[in-house]
């Protein structure tokens, strides 16, 4: 792609499970404070890839990657200190998945971590980040409660909130909204929309229209190699390649 | 023809299910009649002395026909407490290694190892004890720490005591910290925290009703264990008031004792009051346990 | 700096880790070293073969006989017993009770009866012993330990019934089985290699308990030619003759110690050969 100053910049990014190829030969680079999907059929790499990023697949047994990834110039798997180049990316899973702590904790787990606030800018910061993720009005009276009672959209925009907490200029999301409601779905998408212009967002998605309402660009990715990627207008609705145009129109799923 | 044939199998299931009906009444039969049984033996020595001083008397003269029964239910109390004090935390810390930071090849032999030193009977455990640990004690640990004694001691025993009920916590926080999600820990590493922060804030923190429910049950099998104890803690009638003195547990009581039970009037009722006051301590504060665990459940998680 | 700080905790804790895993490996593998060294010497033809001459206690010559018999009459006889009360009973946990009520209190009362320790279950063998006028025998012994290992055997027995997804009980039902067909033609085909564990659950507890058969099997010499006879069990022979002051006395208690491990071994090994595991707990409901 051109045109941009990439964010994040893979280069020959090879991973294996034990003996399976998973993702061949990835060279792709993302824009920042934009909204890049990543689609295709599932199983075919597209969360290996996510999470490649963020140096999160070595907590398997098993896995051997070779290739860098740049994040603002600086190969990541050249780094040998890992919470600070985790700490850049959010990420969001396919279900959500609440710390077993208090919300309020939740929220302020990932800062305490790295520093210490005191007291008075927690309750502040609480506020700020639940509502940047739209959840404040809904839990500020029970911020206390316990994070597992919480609906499923709710859980999600907890698990954004949190993520957002720690000042990540990266958010990965995996699937996001394929376990929540219609409507908490729209939720977030409403805050992607919102975050991109100081993120950098890469959104894994099975739901092509959701790439359509969202994406700036795309990533299409077919058993572990990116087939096609460019401008969401081009690839989703003008790809060059056979693969691409089967799975947009839906003949390959 | 057919319908005979359909009547023959109707036939053979209910009385397939007439008898597990009975076998099964049968089965909970003798619960009940155990309960009754020991009930109803402990009467005599119900009527010779308050509950309270046999519960907390320490003047324990058979042929007198005085039972206080304090010094074996502290020594019990003792042994376990120091079984307990011991394993869990070694349990804690190894389980977690195994499950988080070891190779899964290594894991993977070392569980099974385990697993099958579980189903060791405790008389082994007790050899162990007299041939290994009972010499440790009285001739490396007492004197370090400026002690004498035979070796047959609270101590040893809470020691055997404690390295039979580690097969037994480990395998249940193993299997409880694996079912931990790996999104959490995959959400929780995404934050920036370290291995360790994960493993001790998060990881453990929810497989904590699972491993507080096994150290219950380590708690209580720990409690009833009769023969390994008897071995090596000395079975003498006083309340311990050091780690080096020796003990008497309630069940090495009843083990020990239940030859003169016939001779002595009342022994035999005192035994049997003990197996009585066992078997509630061990169901009732079980049921205390799990009772207080599903309450807190719901502030850890 | 904090980030050092972090680091070192991480480092620090894994260390202690490390040590205690060792540690109790090493624990568990100084208990089994144990047990073999003093026990290979004292293991003979001999000592296998011959009951013990002289009486257990004060006789130099002889073997531990009487006690392998001993105990493999009373487990086998016992474990077949608890087999057969507990199979029906953990068919009608899970096919033949409609009252999801009574199945979970039946599991609850078995939940304590699992809980009770051994020498409960002996000193009430004894009691109904007296009540009887029965005589200290093997009888008396596989009785009570049988009541000791039901709820054992039950327990495993029904956990394995309930991985049983409820598909293939539709499955089965809505081709015309009868409860007790289901049972035994498609549930039990199933589950097979976890009844074989329970079973031998059960015969390995059955086999080292030594509280429960300590007031009803009794002790003997002799290897029990009746079910009226008292039998004498490994677990026994250990105890008993590990505090003679005669050395040829306590070889045979190191001689009993080793076969009686070896035998457990054997019986971890082989239900663990077969998928299940021999100390399967469960703490939950």
């Amino acid at each position: 792609m051109a045109g941009f100053t990439p964010k994040i910049s893979i280069r020959n990014l090879n991973v294996y499970y034990g003996q399976a190829h998973t993702l061949k030969n990835i060279t792709v680079d993302i824009p920042d404070n934009a909204i890049t999907a990543i689609i295709g059929p599932s199983g075919c790499g597209k969360s290996t890839l996510l999470k490649s990023v963020s140096r999160l697949l070595e907590i398997s047994d098993d896995v051997r990657i070779s290739g860098s990834v740049e994040v603002d110039g600086e190969d990541i798997y050249a780094a040998r200190e890992l919470t600070h180049i985790r700490k850049k990316m959010g990420l969001l899973s396919q279900r959500p998945t609440a710390l077993p702590m208090s919300i309020r904790a939740n929220v302020t787990f990932g800062m305490r971590l790295h520093k210490r606030i005191r007291k008075k800018r927690l309750a502040q910061r609480v506020e700020h980040y639940l509502k940047l993720a739209s959840l404040w009005d809904e839990v500020k009276d029970r911020l206390d409660e316990s994070a597992s009672k919480l609906s499923i959209g709710q859980r999600q925009r907890l698990c954004l909130a949190r993520g957002l907490a720690v000042q990540p200029e990266i958010i990965l999301a995996d699937e996001p909204t394929s376990a929540l409601d219609p409507m908490s779905s729209q939720h977030i998408e409403q805050i992607f929309m919102n975050l991109k212009s100081e993120y950098a967002i890469i959104h894994v998605t099975h739901i092509l229209r959701q790439a359509r309402r969202l994406a700036d660009y795309v990533i299409f990715m077919y058993y572990g190699e990116i087939i096609e990627h460019g401008p969401a207008e081009q690839v989703l609705d003008n790809p060059q390649h056979e693969r691409t145009k089967e799975y947009v129109k839906g003949l390959i799923s | 023809m057919r319908n005979r044939w359909l009547v023959l199998r109707v036939a053979v299931d209910h009385l397939a299910a007439g008898v597990s009906r009975l076998f099964t009444l049968s089965v909970l039969l003798v619960l009940v009649l155990i309960i009754l049984g020991l009930l109803y033996k402990s009467i005599p020595i119900l009527t010779s002395q308050s509950i309270l001083d046999l519960l907390f008397s320490s003047v324990w003269k058979p042929m007198k026909g005085q039972f206080g029964f304090f010094p074996f239910i502290v020594s019990t109390i003792y042994v376990t407490v120091i079984a307990i004090t011991i394993s869990v935390p070694f349990c804690i810390l190894a389980s977690l290694y195994l499950t988080e930071y070891a190779p899964r090849r290594w894991t993977k032999r070392i569980v099974p190892f385990i697993d099958l030193l579980a189903g060791l009977p405790s008389v082994i455990y007790g050899i162990w004890g007299v041939i290994a640990i009972v010499p440790f004690v009285r001739d490396i640990l007492a004197p370090a720490f400026g002690y004498e004694t035979s070796g047959y001691c609270i101590l040893t025993g809470g020691i055997v005591l404690a390295v039979m009920v580690i097969p037994v916590l480990m395998n249940i926080m193993i299997e409880v910290l694996r079912t931990v999600p790996i999104e959490l820990k995959e959400a929780t590493l995404s934050l920036g925290a370290t291995k360790w922060e994960t493993t001790s804030r998060v990881v453990l923190r929810k497989a904590l009703p699972g491993v507080l429910a096994a150290v219950v049950l380590a708690f209580f099998r720990a409690f009833g264990e009769t023969i390994a104890v008897l071995m090596v803690v000395g079975n003498t009638v006083m309340i311990p008031k050091s780690l080096f003195d020796p003990g008497y547990p309630l069940p090495a009581l009843i083990a020990n004792n239940y030859g003169e039970m016939m001779s002595i009037p009342k022994y035999d009722s005192a035994l049997l009051f003990s197996a009585l006051l066992l078997f509630v301590m061990i169901v009732g504060f079980n049921w205390l346990a799990r009772f207080v665990l599903k309450r807190t459940e719901r502030y850890i998680v | 700096m904090r980030t050092l700080w972090r680091r070192f905790k991480g480092w620090f804790f894994r260390q202690l880790m490390r040590v205690a895993m060792v540690s109790i490996m090493a624990v568990l593998l100084f208990i089994v070293i144990t047990i073999v060294i003093r026990g290979v010497s004292s293991l003979s033809l001999d000592m296998i073969t011959q009951t013990p001459k002289g009486g257990y206690y004060f006789g130099r010559e002889g073997g531990i006989l009487n006690a392998i018999a001993g105990s493999f009459y009373l487990a086998a006889g016992a474990s077949l017993l608890a087999f057969v009360l507990s199979l029906p009973v953990a068919f009608y946990l899970n096919v033949y009770s409609r009252s999801k009520r009574n199945v979970r209190s039946v599991r609850s009362a078995l939940d304590v009866m699992w809980g009770v320790p051994s020498i409960i279950f002996g000193a009430f063998g004894f009691l109904v012993m007296m009540a009887l006028g029965m005589k200290v025998s093997l009888l008396a012994g596989i009785i009570t330990v049988t009541l000791l290992i039901t709820p054992i055997m039950v327990r495993a027995m029904d956990e394995v019934m309930r991985t049983v997804p409820r598909d293939l009980y539709e499955a089965g039902f809505s081709l015309g089985a009868t409860r007790w067909e289901f049972s035994v033609r498609v549930l039990l085909r199933k589950v097979y290699p976890g009844i074989i564990t329970a079973f031998l659950l059960g015969f390995g507890r059955a086999i080292g308990d030594a509280a429960s058969v300590m007031f009803t099997a009794g002790f003997t010499d002799h290897i029990p030619n009746s079910l009226l006879e008292p039998a004498a069990t490994l677990p026994l022979a250990i105890f008993y003759q590990l505090s003679s002051p005669i050395p040829e006395v306590r070889e045979r208690a190191y001689a009993a110690a080793i076969v009686l491990t070896v035998i457990i071994l054997i019986i971890s090994l082989a239900s663990r050969l077969l998928g299940g595991r021999l100390s399967k707990h469960s703490t939950t409901d």
